[in-house]
């Protein structure tokens, strides 16, 4: 599943990098922590988070994440939505909190 | 140039996680029988006991850094000096500004209290210490050096609550002025391990949070004096001054 279906079924917004919504989703991960996501979250996955400082973009580069989603209507700064463009990390965001999130992206997944 | 024992991590009972036998008296007391020269005050989000610790300090001879142990919006554990009270109060102010509307239970979390010289309780602190600020690190560094302060991340180490834990590594434009590595890991170790923090300063301090902790982990600052522009520039290794960690 790409991550422009995620954005329209789960209704999603686009805080960055609107045209190229075209990658692979393998999966998601859920942590908020840098140094876990870094150590564990895999190629291809969705990373649900609610941390917003720059970093978030160096490391979902790293690990090549498909797509950030920032949870609660948390807003990215407008440096961070510069970098995401740079590095064509998408940035998306839900009012909805991570527990939902990672449950309507679980099943939309067919993990279920 | 001269060498300064320095211990600048330290909690006292004003912190929810700071031992009910940390008064500024004991602590004072418990650093002079550890023969440290330079004591850092750090609570958690709060400065009511550096006046007392500045005054206490005087009297026995031991130069007092009053700061702070901030909790970032991130959940990075930072420590912050300031060269005197008024600096520590006006930072308060900002601080006051940015604490959660969370308030504490002293059931779950541990007691805030503020005491005095005698050990009296005189206030006990409502707003809970504990949890992040609705500042960013970004914010925090520069409403400390606005205030010409020092600013360290604490215990970079420690697998939570740390700058490296919360945002993996050290972002490149962040301004600090040296980093702590906790009394758990020696310097040298930390180093063995990741070499390339070798071109920042380094200190260790003991992070006590009961007497017999003061001192367990110390930096030794070689400079002329303990003033705190002495103190700015041997964080700077300025003109042959330095900070070791032995």
């Amino acid at each position: 599943m790409k991550v422009a279906d995620i954005v329209k079924k789960l209704n999603l917004k686009v805080h960055s990098c609107k045209n190229s919504l075209d990658k692979q989703v393998t999966g998601g991960y859920c942590s908020d922590l840098l140094s876990d996501v870094m150590g564990n979250a895999n190629e291809g996955e969705l990373w649900i988070t609610l941390q917003v400082h720059k970093n978030i973009i160096a490391v979902a580069s790293l690990k090549e994440i498909s797509a950030i989603l920032l949870v609660k209507g948390l807003k990215p700064p407008q440096e961070v939505i510069d970098l995401s463009e740079k590095e064509n990390i998408p940035i998306l965001g839900s009012d909805l909190p991570a527990f939902e999130l990672a449950g309507k992206l679980y099943q939309l997944l067919g993990k279920i | 140039m001269k060498q300064f024992r320095t211990d600048l991590h330290i909690h006292s009972v004003l912190s929810p996680c700071g031992d009910l036998d940390m008064s500024p008296a004991r602590i004072i007391q418990q650093a002079v029988r550890c023969g440290i020269d330079i004591l850092g005050i750090s609570d958690h989000n709060s400065t009511h006991h550096c006046r007392l610790m500045m005054e206490l300090g005087h009297e026995n001879g031991i130069r007092i850094l009053p700061g702070v142990e901030v909790n970032t919006k991130e959940e990075i554990h930072c420590l912050a000096f300031f060269e005197n009270i008024e600096m520590v109060e006006n930072f308060q102010d900002f601080l006051d500004l940015k604490l959660p509307d969370l308030y504490n239970d002293p059931q779950l979390f541990g007691q805030q209290l503020v005491v005095d010289r005698d050990e009296n309780i005189i206030n006990e602190i409502e707003v809970m210490l504990a949890s992040g600020i609705r500042a960013s690190i970004y914010e925090v560094s520069a409403e400390v050096h606005k205030r010409n302060g020092i600013f360290i991340p604490a215990h970079i180490d420690r697998p939570y609550t740390s700058i490296l834990s919360q945002l993996g590594f050290i972002p490149p434009d962040l301004d600090f002025d040296a980093l702590e590595v906790s009394a758990r890991s020696r310097v040298v170790n930390f180093l063995g391990l990741h070499p390339e923090f070798g071109r920042y300063t380094l200190i260790t301090n003991s992070d006590a949070h009961v007497p017999e902790a003061i001192g367990r982990a110390t930096s030794l600052f070689v400079m002329k004096d303990t003033s705190f522009s002495e103190i700015k520039l041997a964080l700077k290794k300025e003109g042959n001054r330095n900070v070791l960690c032995p």
